[in-house]
């Protein structure tokens, strides 16, 4: 039974790619809407509720710490160059323009 | 304590969509670069023009994409089926949170309008959104602008992406796989300016760091930020800010 259930698995699967992408599409709008229906399923106390409103800022550091350090050099120099641009300029496009600058000419400086 | 008595109703208003797709526009020549990136790859493991951009129209996730496409393979059985899925899902678990960051908001607005909103929902949208919110929008229709429009776009981005991808040989050379930390950088700024939540964002970054060390794959932004929020709700809450973020 279980060997059989694992030959399955293993067996050859004709247009595997496009299972693989439905699968892909569906686990993600999986996500993206079950965090809101889930939280919706709770009483939205005080504590929750700004826990909620720290989130965002939260999800930011969460991500910009660990893969700028990742990217190297270009990445925290990057994103230090996104973070100044933007604090003077509080233009989005411009502190992107220049952050990405900054990360390629790092990299072609070859680090 | 259920706030929902005192919760007010929210507007949908296609000025505010208008300001939705005005806000994500910086974001549409990163989009059709990140596009390039990942056609690249699609292009190099064997996908179609066609099957490229259909992976952007329903998985419209550009690094869970990435992530997935090195486990492609021309050989494929369930298992493959479900390791791609299996990254997929470690890549975008984020996605969670930032719906959950949305609920207090959009709350009141009708399940029809909300997940469909929500199923497209990308990051620069998602960010734009948050940012909208701090600075006191309260209109559904500015997320429905931002994330429809960002989805149309990086649909639009799949077919020159595959097509000329193949010139983006080496997308790090040209610092492209750190489009994300430097967009999540510029939306950061005005937020944590505004509403002065430092020790929520230390706290993240801290974490984050520490379990980016320890644990493979992309638990740490999950393990960080659900800390941030930790710190958030039960740190005592700086008064002249919380009414600043109010306000």
């Amino acid at each position: 039974m279980i060997a059989s259930v694992i030959d399955s698995l293993n067996a050859p699967l004709p247009h595997g790619e496009l299972y693989a992408i439905a699968a892909m599409a569906f686990v993600t709008a999986l996500l993206r809407v079950g965090g809101y229906w889930a939280i919706g399923r709770v009483p939205l106390t005080l504590r929750l509720r700004r826990g909620l409103e720290a989130l965002p800022a939260a999800i930011f550091a969460a991500t910009i710490a660990p893969l700028a350090l990742r990217g190297g050099p270009a990445g925290w120099i990057g994103a230090a160059v996104v973070a100044a641009t933007m604090y003077l300029t509080g233009r989005e496009i411009a502190a992107l323009a220049a952050g990405l600058a900054a990360a390629a000419s790092v990299r072609a400086l070859g680090f | 304590m259920d706030e929902r008595a005192s919760i007010p109703t929210i507007p949908f208003t296609f000025a505010a969509a208008r300001a939705g797709v005005r806000h994500c526009l910086p974001f549409v020549p990163g989009y059709f670069l990140f596009g390039a990136a990942v056609g690249a790859l699609a292009a190099q493991k064997g996908l179609s023009l066609g099957e490229a951009v259909m992976m952007n129209a329903l998985v419209c996730a550009a690094a869970s994409q990435m992530v997935a496409l090195q486990l492609w393979t021309p050989d494929w059985t369930w298992l493959q089926v479900a390791a791609c899925a299996g990254v997929a899902a470690m890549v975008n678990l984020r996605f969670v949170l930032s719906g959950a960051s949305l609920r207090p908001w959009l709350s009141p607005v009708r399940a029809g309008f909300v997940y469909p909103a929500l199923g497209v929902l990308t990051d620069a949208a998602w960010a734009a959104a948050v940012r909208y919110h701090a600075e006191g929008g309260r209109d559904f229709g500015f997320l429905a602008g931002a994330s429809v429009f960002l989805w149309l776009t990086w649909i639009a981005a799949g077919a020159p992406g595959y097509l000329l991808g193949a010139l983006v040989s080496d997308p790090r050379a040209y610092g492209l796989d750190l489009l994300i930390v430097l967009a999540f950088t510029a939306t950061l700024v005005p937020i944590l300016r505004r509403t002065r939540a430092y020790a929520p964002f230390l706290v993240s970054g801290a974490v984050a760091l520490a379990a980016s060390l320890l644990l493979p794959g992309y638990w740490f932004i999950v393990i960080g930020a659900l800390a941030g929020a930790g710190a958030g709700a039960f740190l005592p809450a700086r008064q002249d800010a919380r009414q600043d973020a109010r306000a």
